[in-house]
């Protein structure tokens, strides 16, 4: 039943969100380390595993799928309740150290790339 | 009988299931406008920044920080693209990822994440100085706001910045995210985004989850996973390193 994979998929973020806010206790930060990061973690294993043990079939798998073909809209409607007007208003220092580093950034990911290909 | 009063209070009680209809309606508009486009660009980056117009429209018609949401009639936009649902939709992206891909990023996607928070903080840092902010805890501040819209009001909380310093951050982490979400289609192909490897790169250097989480959809949803999984441990490792060490490092610079 799909509301198996739907159980798994929450089940998978609980973990894993309580273990990144457990982590981000004990490193004493005021943040979620690596939770979500975490949670997909354990989803890769245990739908993985599910998938060749025969407990989790298509109609479970289909609870999970459907979440994640819902990704794109969740992220139009996410994009959708940023504060644009702060981040444009906000003056030329936000936005100039903003755009550069975001730039920079960009500029790396070749570099890494060359470098983890090597390695 | 007030037909509209009756329309928008149905939208008012019925949040989540508003932001359906009107996400759904934004989806097919920008997917028809990606078709003129004859495929150049690509539905879901139009349907991002159509989005984004949306915030800028519903921050500018109300005075709102909550972008199209803050429209009381579509608030349930808010809720659907809210902390909770998205991150249950990144996480449900992993099903289908290749464990064997992730194990090949190894040190480099490591070392992604310390290049991408050091940047961007010496980035802040340097803007701040530029723009007269010459004490440590500011410039801190500013820096951290560029690395993330979270690690900046962070750190300047633990530092004890002034609220006009930490709103700048926060505006540094935003414009950082929507010019993530708007530029990474644009470059992708420059920059070689078309592997799981280069995508976790690019999730450790960038680390804002929104942008990263929008920026890759629009290029590749099947990179989508990647990009998340290093992007999701570098505002963790940025609200550990900015209020430290970052922090220490500039005030024995500059001290």
């Amino acid at each position: 039943m799909a509301i198996y994979g739907v159980a798994l998929l929450a089940g998978c973020m609980f973990a894993g969100v309580f273990l990144g806010d457990v982590l981000g206790v004990l490193l004493n930060v005021k943040a979620n380390v690596g939770g979500v990061g975490f949670a997909m973690f354990f989803l890769i294993i245990l739908a993985n595993r599910g998938i060749d043990k025969g407990w989790l079939n298509e109609k479970s798998q289909s609870g999970i799928s459907f979440w994640s073909a819902m990704y794109i809209p969740i992220v139009v409607a996410m994009s959708s309740i940023q504060d644009v007007v702060a981040a444009l208003s906000s003056g030329p220092l936000a936005i100039l150290s903003g755009l550069l580093g975001t730039a920079i950034a960009f500029a790396f990911v070749p570099v890494l790339v060359k470098m983890g290909s090597k390695g | 009988m007030d037909l509209a009063a009756m329309f928008s209070k149905m939208f008012v009680s019925n949040g989540l299931i508003g932001a359906f209809i009107v996400v759904g309606v934004v989806t097919f508009i920008a997917y028809k406008l990606a078709g003129i486009t004859k495929g150049r660009i690509h539905g879901s980056a139009v349907a991002i920044f159509a989005g984004l117009v949306l915030a800028y429209i519903g921050g500018s018609l109300t005075g709102g920080h909550k972008g199209f949401a803050s429209i009381p009639m579509f608030a349930g936009v808010g809720f659907m693209g809210g902390g909770m649902l998205r991150d249950f939709a990144i996480v449900s992206t992993a099903f289908g990822a290749d464990l064997r891909e992730i194990k090949k990023c190894g040190i480099a996607g490591v070392l992604s994440l310390f290049i991408g928070i050091i940047t961007s903080f010496v980035v802040g840092i340097a803007f701040a100085y530029m723009w007269g902010y010459h004490d440590v805890v500011s410039m801190a501040t500013i820096g951290a706001g560029v690395v993330t819209f979270v690690v900046g009001p962070v750190t300047g909380a633990a530092l004890g910045a002034s609220s006009e310093v930490v709103a700048i951050s926060i505006a540094a982490g935003v414009v950082k995210s929507v010019t993530v979400m708007i530029a990474t289609p644009l470059v992708a192909d420059l920059l070689g985004l078309r592997n799981p490897q280069a995508a976790m790169m690019y999730g450790g250097l960038m680390g804002t989850t929104s942008g990263t989480a929008a920026g890759m959809a629009a290029v590749d949803p099947k990179l989508v996973p990647y990009a998340a999984m290093t992007a999701t441990f570098y505002t963790g490792m940025g609200c550990l390193l900015c209020p430290s060490i970052l922090y220490l490092a500039l005030n024995a610079v500059m001290g």
